[in-house]
């Protein structure tokens, strides 16, 4: 485990070096949500309907954005390899990778969500359930991306790529977080949703390392 | 019974594959043609007319057999794609590669007959229903694995790296059926309903499982035609390819 946790500290003390990378992810999610109120117009009955799903693809789109980024650098300067080699097991340290990845990514996502969120006149208890479905979905999104930026890593046109790999299986995730908030605010409750969600995420804690492992030895070969 | 094992595993080699798919390729395209004439002389000539949907409803004898086919397809692919991962076995992948787009053009046809179905039944080219949504969504599928295929130029990493992206992706097909078909039925947006069909003529049904076996035998035969091409592409730099193309 210390293992883990050493690159977890060792990923955040890079990313925090190069605080711009992590920023752009964090404005391109702000300006995103920003232009569907001017694409669509001011009309706020419309916009408190559709607030959920903008939303949630912004904070897609942003996770996305920063996917490339998780294993290209090390791969690159040998890093990776030598994680390869080293006596813990890759996994553990894909997964200290992920994570990291998620506190620089998706948390952040999280932390806006509601400020965002009341943008589009949601009420209290609806940011409520927007920011929990967040907290359960964005760690999916990074679990779910590894595997795409695994597979495509050092590959020719690798980042449209990825999004073509990743966005059909973060489908699931839109519609169980979105969903979440819908339900909410239609007054359906929020709990059959939130907990589908839960079950993805676990299934993905257990099996996405796994998946992202093999990629990524398949890359290394 | 040991021997006739040791047989089986003698055409995992490519080379002794290569010959064995050219003998099997025209007898399905024999049965591709049998199962289609008798499908189509049954789908157009002996099915009786709809009473609701009138002659509009034929469409379903291509419709429904490519639709289970690009089902029936991604599963196959991932199988191979497993087999070649775990047994580490050259021939797994290719047939993987080579299903790719026989599973995608049935995707697309589903998708292109189900639009022509719906404008005059449903009046829309296209509805968000669980089942279009999920087909569209098998589209991308595909279309995301031959381009990964494509993307790599080392074809066994391509293989693998594909295989694994197969397998993530039918681990995921059901949980994305799922979470449509409840996105849809928690918005009622459209109120038709597909799977509540009216039970249907015998006629129309053997029209149907005629031609979905049409498809099947096409699919077979176009796939093991496309994988004597790779075959032939990957192992160039062998005697034995030398040999069969001079």
């Amino acid at each position: 485990m210390n293992a883990f946790f050493a690159t977890v500290r060792r990923d955040l003390l890079l990313a925090l070096r190069r605080k711009s990378e992590v920023l752009t992810a964090v404005f391109f999610f702000v300006i995103v949500t920003s232009l569907f109120p001017l694409g669509i117009g001011p009309e706020p009955v419309l916009l408190k309907k559709i607030a959920p799903g903008i939303l949630w693809v912004a904070a897609l789109l942003a996770t996305l954005l920063g996917l490339p980024r998780l294993f290209a650098a090390d791969h690159v300067d040998g890093t990776l390899e030598q994680m390869a080699l080293s006596p813990s097991s890759l996994g553990l340290l894909v997964a200290g990778k992920i994570l990291a990845h998620w506190l620089l990514c998706g948390l952040p996502l999280v932390l806006l969500a509601p400020v965002l969120g009341l943008q589009f006149d949601l009420d209290a208890s609806a940011l409520g359930v927007l920011t929990l479905a967040l907290l359960l979905g964005t760690p999916l999104l990074s679990l779910i991306g590894a595997i795409g930026a695994a597979l495509t890593l050092g590959v020719r046109g690798g980042g449209v790529l990825l999004a073509l790999l990743v966005l059909p299986l973060y489908i699931p995730a839109l519609i169980f977080g979105a969903g979440a908030v819908e339900a909410h605010i239609a007054g359906l409750g929020a709990g059959g949703h939130l907990s589908l969600l839960a079950a993805m995420l676990a299934l993905a804690v257990f099996f996405a390392p796994w998946a992202t492992t093999a990629a990524l030895r398949i890359a290394l070969e | 019974m040991r021997q006739s094992i040791i047989q089986w595993f003698r055409f995992g080699s490519p080379q002794a594959f290569y010959p064995l798919a050219g003998r099997l390729i025209p007898w399905f395209w024999a049965a591709t043609a049998a199962f289609g004439l008798a499908g189509l002389w049954i789908s157009f000539f002996v099915a009786p007319t709809d009473a609701q949907q009138g002659e509009g409803y034929r469409i379903i004898f291509v419709h429904v057999p490519a639709s289970w086919m690009s089902m029936f397809i991604y599963l196959v692919m991932a199988f191979w794609a497993g087999l070649g991962l775990a047994l580490n076995t050259r021939l797994s992948g290719m047939m993987a590669q080579s299903l790719a787009p026989t599973g995608a053009l049935m995707a697309a046809l589903s998708l292109w007959t189900g639009a022509l179905w719906g404008k005059p039944m449903w009046g829309a080219w296209w509805v968000w229903d669980a089942r279009l949504t999920s087909e569209l969504i098998l589209f991308f599928l595909y279309l995301g694995f031959m381009a990964l295929q494509a993307a790599i130029d080392d074809p066994r990493r391509a293989d693998k790296a594909g295989a694994i992206l197969a397998l993530v992706g039918v681990v995921n097909i059901p949980i994305i059926y799922f979470s449509v078909k409840w996105w849809n039925t928690l918005h009622q947006g459209s109120t038709i309903n597909l799977t509540k069909a009216p039970s249907m003529a015998h006629t129309m049904l053997w029209g149907m499982l005629l031609m979905a076996l049409c498809f099947w035998m096409y699919s077979i035969a176009v796939a093991l035609t496309r994988v004597r091409a790779i075959i032939l592409e990957r192992e160039r730099h062998t005697d034995w390819v030398k040999h069969a193309v001079a």
